[in-house]
């Protein structure tokens, strides 16, 4: 054969591979937002559950939703990004700095499910948080360590060694290095990181199951003991534990939880090009 | 002449290699010594041993001892020594802020806030690196719209604005055109006569141009040192002679 038309057929499995792999994106989004954009209504975000679920609005659960991730975040973001300017700028390569780093990788592989059943075991129980808000953030905010860990070391490395040796040489501290050059500049990506962590936070449904998540709540948390509905949860309960469930609710309650997702991805790329604009080397 | 600096049996290693070996040099106060040599002959390990800079390499291991004035540099606390041996690098290193914050950067981390006694220095630095009239009136742009001539010289206005007794440069004018570079040189002369410079260069000829004594390094050691026109025209060792000739390196 020659040579043009080996290539010819190349180029064509490689276009149609590619085209395999973006259809069920447009498929998974296009059949939401047909089946679910007409459930979407200023009511049906802003208001209770009726009828057993099938029929009211799901405000519970988003806001069951934002309640864990806010807590999740505020807990999982100063741990991991103090950790990792730790290991980044001050940890010396010897034995107990690359268990932890073998740690850490390892925390990442865990499925789940399992830090579900952890937090349940540690949490629920044994700290006797009981199933809560509280209960679920720190479950996830643990299995989202190692991702904020990694995301923030990048971020610190990628800012020039030369500038804190520039620092360095002027007689100011390390500490003082950090803060005034390392941190600012690596602060984009630790965001970019922090915001990709949310959107997976929101979207979680194992680690919440034993820990946060209720069936129904007749009425909106007060505090960060309460049970809380969330969104992917109660997608699970009304598409699968609720007989004569009307589609579009199911579709619409999954269109919403993507849209809150997608829009913080969304925010992390804006944010990441903007800084990216406006980077000063 | 009063000695400023004292370096007493000084060997340094990386790991394996051996990169200073058994080094005693002196340097005097207000002279400008610049060191030669081919690549690999130690000259800016010897720069940043001076700065305690090298501390920041893990392998890094050095015997013997270094004195600034009377005082054992590795027994002062590393930013204490920095203070007052300030460096210039290879390639300007502008930080990510503006013009004037670059120079105030030393300063401000020191703990002065005054803004008045900040522009008082941040001016007075520039001036002494003949800088000033060029960017005094864009002091708030970011530093990196500078020209790299003015980038170094900017570096050396941050490192004058520190109020340091020594400055280190680390073939300060290896990415710069031949006019940066002699504005470079001019400044180092005017600036001898407040500090002590020693200038690692891989330029012969900027090294004949600018200093009073000349060290030559080879493989991590010091060769020959002397007054800079005894070096160049009557060099005492044959391979002195034969890296300013041009022979070799």
């Amino acid at each position: 054969m020659n040579r043009k038309l080996v290539q010819k057929i190349v180029f064509t499995i490689l276009f149609f591979v590619t085209l395999i792999v973006i259809i069920p994106v447009i498929l998974i989004l296009s059949i939401i937002i047909k089946e679910g954009y007409s459930a979407i209504t200023l009511e049906f975000l802003t208001s209770m559950p009726k009828d057993g679920m099938r029929s009211g609005g799901i405000l519970p659960a988003i806001i069951g939703t934002f309640s864990i991730v806010i807590c999740a975040i505020s807990v999982t973001l100063p741990i991991g990004v103090l950790c990792a300017i730790y290991l980044n700028e001050y940890a010396k390569d010897n034995l107990l700095t690359r268990i932890i780093k073998l740690a850490i990788v390892n925390l990442a592989g865990v499925p789940s499910v399992v830090y579900g059943l952890f937090g349940l075991g540690l949490f629920v129980i044994f700290l006797n948080f009981g199933v809560s808000i509280l209960a679920g953030a720190l479950t996830l905010s643990i299995m989202e360590l190692p991702c904020i860990i990694t995301t923030s070391r990048g971020a610190l490395n990628s800012v020039p060694q030369s500038f804190r040796e520039a620092s360095l040489s002027l007689g100011v501290s390390k500490w003082q290095t950090i803060r005034y050059i390392v941190l600012p500049n690596a602060l984009p990506g630790i965001m970019t990181g922090a915001i990709l962590s949310i959107s997976r936070i929101a979207g979680e449904t194992a680690p919440i199951l034993f820990t946060a998540a209720a069936f129904y709540v007749p009425h909106l948390p007060k505090s960060i003991f309460d049970q809380v509905m969330a969104l992917p949860y109660h997608l699970y309960i009304i598409s699968t534990q609720i007989p004569n469930m009307p589609k579009n609710l199911i579709y619409g309650t999954a269109l919403t939880l993507l849209i809150i997702v997608f829009s913080m991805n969304l925010f992390a790329i804006f944010i990441r090009s903007y800084f990216r604009k406006r980077k000063k080397w | 002449m009063v000695d400023k600096i004292i370096v007493k049996d000084l060997n340094c290693y990386f790991g394996e290699i051996h990169s200073i070996k058994s080094l005693n040099i002196t340097v005097f106060e207000n002279e400008i010594l610049s060191i030669i040599g081919p690549a690999n002959s130690g000259k800016t390990t010897f720069l940043r041993t001076l700065n305690r800079l090298n501390d920041l390499n893990v392998k890094f291991r050095k015997e013997g001892k270094v004195y600034l004035g009377n005082e054992d540099i590795y027994e002062m606390e590393p930013e204490t020594l920095r203070k007052r041996v300030g460096m210039v690098f290879a390639l300007p290193v502008p930080l990510p802020l503006s013009i004037f914050e670059n120079v105030a950067y030393g300063p401000r981390r020191y703990g002065i806030k005054d803004k008045r006694k900040l522009e008082d220095i941040v001016e007075k630095a520039l001036k002494s690196a003949f800088l000033w009239d060029e960017v005094k009136d864009r002091l708030n742009e970011p530093a990196v719209k500078l020209s790299g001539g003015q980038q170094q010289r900017l570096c050396i206005a941050r490192t004058l604005a520190t109020n340091p007794e020594v400055i280190l440069f680390d073939e300060p004018c290896s990415g710069l055109d031949p006019i940066s570079t002699a504005k470079v040189e001019e400044t180092m002369i005017e600036l001898k006569k407040k500090y002590t410079i020693i200038l690692v260069t891989n330029n012969v000829k900027q090294a004949s141009r600018v200093s009073d004594r000349t060290a030559f390094f080879l493989m991590g050691e010091l060769i020959e040192i002397g007054l800079t026109e005894n070096i160049f025209i009557s060099p005492k060792d044959k391979r002195t002679e034969d890296y300013i000739t041009g022979r070799f390196g």
